[in-house]
Formats: structure tokens, C-alpha cells, sequence
């Protein structure tokens, strides 16, 4: 849709556009990621206004990003323990509320980057800019709120007295990977959430059931026989496992589990990424 | 709506007009086609339950049709027509907003946009967060919002208003406040869809002012309006589109005359109402 040319030599400040229809479906890579960049502020600002309007950057607000998930995490607590019959140790508190966070942020950026679109509205149908932006702001603020819940998870690292080593500084590369899949899954169901406006109402029982399936409620390692094999095929095994294996056990991370979290989280960034691009001009007919 | 169709009605006029140096704005063989649904609100519940029937709920619009014009720098084009005309769908394929299904568009300098549905991202923010993200993603820079904002605020003359939501303005507060946006932008190209009706007399003369200023300082601005007295006064020239056709083009006066007629005489009173 939008091939930007700055040429500098342009007699009018400098700003030469030409639009035509795309060849393959997509813009051309370069000068869509080189407006992306320009207008990177525009992210980072909504974000911060979004989070200023729900009063999330006051003390409180804060407060609550954290009480919330450990509220949850003390009820899946609660009911793992009366499912499984036996009294779970400090280590499993430990490791269910540090899969919750994580967990909660990949959802988070998927949902609230679901509405991303269809809320940008107005701004779609009067201004020219690289729509990517809308779900990138989404997936900034799940990371912001996200963010407070580690301070929370340093308390209990020392409490339930969880190994401390320089293993820890692999959870950045994890963070990435979930940051990564969190972003391809809200791109894809921004886009999605165009064309069917009750996709973001399918959403909450897809994520309530992709938690059950993810090692967060349970050990990878308990995890029954037969279900052993299918594992794998949940992206999220690599990322959780990885982030358990280095927050409550203090290892290194298994490389095959890595490698896994990592296959899966580029490939949903770039189908993703793709899907909204061959999409985002057909957004402001559809919105 | 026509009884008529568009290339009964006469030979395009001065299409291949030669502007002088290079123009502003070239449009070449546009055609612009699109898909909408015909659903208020789509839903996947709803693609389901309709699963085996045949689907009327997509529909193919082609608003424009083989357009080619020039506007050359500092001239101020009026663009008239019936309702369904392609008129914004133009107007937002210039601003880059749609994206061409065939031919090319090409523009040469600052757009800022004044389209009719108006200002703004979300009705929870104020009328000050608004104006700071929608230049962000217009393109420009902190420091540059920095510096119009003041501008912005004094011309739309909304006072406290501005950090109070949107949702609490009145439909003239929010008119200004797009007025204000796009013109304190510096534009070097302007294009304003029929977005000067709302605001009280005194904000409309102050508007009219401003664009004035605008097109003698060498600003080049397409406008669409069905207020035919504005094409006549401010305008150097005029096109008339319908069904996503260009029609003529040229001379106000003309254009206006000849749409006038066209309505006239081919018409029905409905479309009366909007001149």
C-alpha cells in the first residue's frame, strides 16, 4: 500500500510517496519497516497513555498487576492440592506463579493485541502509518504490566530458597522467545478479530484451555506417558520448560527444549507478521 | 440512484492537462475496488450458522474507475459529486490511507488530512493525548508536536477542553480540533472532505481565513464539499466525479454549472439535498 520515497533532494521538504497496488499481496519489506521504525514513538506513547487512562502506572495500579496473579496462583494452588491428593512443596508455589506471569504475559499481549485493530478505529481511517504499530503498543503494555510480577517472583525465589546462579541470566533469551510468540499471536488475531468481530470471545476459552495443557499446573516430567509424545506440539512446552528448568531448578536450560521454544515462537512472528501485512490494507474498508 | 451512467453523461475533460513544473499530486489509471461486508458486525458465530448457503455478505465496490489527474503545486482543486461519487475514497487514496488496485499515485510533499470522519483515536483520551498520537503516527517527531501543539490548541481556542476526553466534546469542539490538527501541520498538501460544515460562524470564518492563507502561500489542497459556494470562491479549479468516473474538469464556475444542470435534469430530488 504505501511505498514512502524520502529523497532528499525533493524540493518539498524532502517527502515524495508513491502508492500502487502490491505485486505479491505484500508491501515492500524494506521501506514498511524503515516507517515502522521512524514512528516506533507512536507504540511506545499509546502504551503509555492506555496504561496512564487505566491507571496502571499509579502505586495501586501496580499493586494489583501483582496481587492478581498471585491470587491466581494461590487458587490453582489450592486446587492442585485437593486434586492430586498430597501437599505441594514450596518449589511447585514456585514454579506454578512464575509459569502463571510468563503465561499471563503471552496471553495478555495476545488478547489485548486481538482488539489492537479494531480499536485503533478513526486513527486507521484518516492517517497513513504502519498498522503493525498497534499491535507492537499491545504487546509493549503486557510486557510493562508484566514487568512488576518479576519483583514478586524475586521475593519468592528467596523465600522458598530456589537456587541462585548466573544460569538465571538465560531467562532474557526466554523472555525474547515468549516476547516474539506473544507478538505473532497478537498480530494474527488482530487480524483475525477484523474480519470476525467475536474472535476475542473465543479467546478466553482457548487460553483458559491452553493453560490446563501447558506444564504451569503440573511438572513436564509428570506429565502422563501416552501424553508424553504430543507434548512437543504445544507451543508453549519449550518456552515453560525452559523457564522452569532455569527459575526453580537453577539449570541450564535444555537445548532441545530452546530450540523448540524458539522454532515456535520466529515461525508465529513471521506467519503472523505476514498475515497482518497482506491484510493491513484492506482495514480501513473493513473497520 | 442515476439513471444515467457516467460515460453517457459526457467525455472526460482535460485529463492530460500539462501542469506546470512538477505537480503536487499525480494520479494515473486508479481504479480502486474493494470488498466490504455487508454485516454491521461480522462474526465467526455467524460465518458458522451461514456455513452451506450461498454468501451475499461480502460485496465488491469499485468506488474509483480509471482516474488520471494532475494537481499542480499551490492550486486548490474542488472535487464535486453525488453521494457514492468515489469522492473520499479518492481523497483517501491520495492520503495513502487505500491503497490503489490499479494504476499510481504520487505525491510530492507533507499530506496532512482533514477527512469527514474526523479527528481522533479514542474518545477515553483527551482531546491532548489524541492530537500527541495521532501526529506520532503521522509521522512526525516529539519535538515537532512539541512545538504545533500550542498552535494547535490556540487555534481550535477549545480551552480546558483540551485535557478533558473526547467523548465529552460537542460535535463543532470536535471539528475544530481536526480543523486545527491539519492545518497547524504546515502542510504542503492539504485535503479536506467536506469537514468545514460543523463549527459555529465565528470558528467557520476563522477556518476559511486560515485556508485562504493557506492556498496564497503557495499550499496545494484538494477539497471535496457539497457546498457548491465554497468550490466557486476558493478554488482555482474543480472536478466532478460520479460513479467513481471523472467526469470534467476544469474552470469552477463551469464544473459547478455543469454538475448543476446535471442534476437537474438527470436526477432525482434526493440527490438535491446535498448541494
Amino acid at each position: 500500500m504505501n511505498t514512502p520515497v524520502i529523497s532528499p533532494e525533493d524540493e518539498y521538504l524532502g517527502e515524495h510517496h508513491i502508492y500502487e497496488p502490491h505485486r505479491t499481496g505484500l508491501p515492500q519489506m524494506r521501506p514498511y519497516f524503515r516507517e515502522l521504525w521512524g514512528r516506533k514513538a507512536f507504540a511506545f506513547e499509546l502504551s503509555h497513555t492506555e496504561m496512564h487512562a487505566a491507571n496502571t502506572d499509579t502505586f495501586f495500579g501496580q499493586a494489583w498487576l501483582v496481587i492478581n496473579p498471585l491470587l491466581l496462583a494461590s487458587v490453582y494452588f489450592v486446587l492442585v492440592d485437593i486434586l492430586s491428593g498430597k501437599t505441594q512443596g514450596p518449589s511447585f508455589f514456585a514454579h506454578l506463579t512464575s509459569g502463571l506471569f510468563l503465561f499471563y504475559f503471552i496471553s495478555g499481549s495476545m488478547l489485548s493485541g486481538a482488539s489492537s485493530v479494531v480499536s485503533g478505529g478513526r486513527l486507521i481511517m484518516n492517517t497513513s502509518f504502519p498498522k503493525m504499530l498497534l499491535p507492537i503498543s499491545a504487546c509493549y503494555t503486557a510486557f510493562r504490566r508484566f514487568l512488576p510480577t518479576m519483583l514478586v517472583f524475586a521475593v519468592l525465589d528467596v523465600v522458598a530458597r530456589l537456587p541462585l546462579s548466573l544460569n538465571l541470566l538465560w531467562v532474557f533469551p526466554i523472555l525474547f522467545e515468549a516476547a516474539c510468540f506473544g507478538l505473532g499471536l497478537a498480530m494474527l488475531f488482530a487480524t483475525a478479530q477484523v474480519y470476525f468481530r467475536d474472535t476475542k470471545a473465543f479467546l478466553p476459552y482457548c487460553v483458559r484451555i491452553w493453560l490446563y495443557l501447558t506444564p504451569i499446573l503440573w511438572f513436564a516430567d509428570k506429565a502422563p506417558k501416552r501424553l508424553q509424545p504430543f507434548l512437543p506440539f504445544n507451543p508453549l512446552y519449550g518456552i515453560m520448560g525452559s523457564w522452569s528448568q532455569v527459575l526453580i531448578e537453577g539449570q541450564q536450560p535444555s537445548g532441545r527444549l530452546m530450540l523448540l521454544g524458539l522454532v515456535w515462537s520466529l515461525s508465529t512472528l513471521v506467519v503472523g507478521g505476514l498475515f497482518f501485512m497482506s491484510r493491513e490494507r484492506e482495514f480501513a474498508v473493513r473497520i | 440512484m442515476s439513471s444515467l451512467s457516467a460515460s453517457e453523461i459526457s467525455a472526460v475533460d482535460n485529463v492530460s492537462r500539462e501542469p506546470v513544473g512538477r505537480p503536487a499530486i499525480s494520479v494515473r489509471d486508479l481504479d480502486i475496488t474493494y470488498r466490504v461486508s455487508v454485516e454491521a458486525r461480522p462474526t465467526l458465530k455467524g460465518a458458522i450458522i451461514r456455513l452451506g448457503r450461498p454468501s451475499h455478505s461480502i460485496r465488491v465496490i469499485e468506488a474509483v474507475k480509471d482516474m488520471s489527474f494532475d494537481v499542480p503545486k499551490g492550486s486548490v482543486i474542488g472535487v464535486i459529486g453525488a453521494n457514492g461519487a468515489g469522492k473520499s475514497t479518492l481523497m483517501r487514496a491520495v492520503a495513502g490511507i487505500l491503497a490503489p488496485s490499479k494504476g499510481r499515485i504520487e505525491i510530492h510533499g507533507r499530506v496532512s488530512t482533514l477527512l469527514a470522519l474526523g479527528v481522533g483515536f479514542n474518545a477515553a483520551l483527551t482531546g491532548r493525548q489524541n492530537v500527541v498520537l495521532g501526529s506520532l503516527a503521522a509521522g512526525l517527531t516529539r519535538a515537532q508536536i512539541e512545538r504545533k501543539y500550542d498552535e494547535i490548541a490556540d487555534f481550535a481556542d477549545l480551552g480546558d477542553f483540551m485535557d478533558m476526553p473526547m467523548r465529552t466534546y460537542s460535535s463543532g469542539m470536535y471539528s475544530r480540533l481536526a480543523f486545527s490538527v491539519a492545518v497547524n501541520m504546515d502542510p504542503d498538501i492539504l485535503l479536506i472532505d467536506e469537514a468545514m460544515s460543523a463549527g459555529d460562524a465565528k470558528f467557520r470564518s476563522k477556518a476559511s481565513d486560515r485556508m485562504t492563507d493557506l492556498a496564497n502561500n503557495a499550499g496545494t489542497m484538494l477539497l471535496v464539499s457539497h457546498a457548491l459556494g465554497t468550490i466557486k470562491d476558493m478554488c482555482s479549479e474543480a472536478i466532478w466525479m460520479h460513479k467513481g468516473r471523472l467526469i470534467q474538469r476544469g474552470d469552477p464556475d463551469e464544473i459547478v454549472e455543469a454538475y448543476t444542470r446535471f442534476l437537474q435534469v438527470g436526477e432525482t430530488p434526493l440527490i438535491m439535498e446535498d448541494v
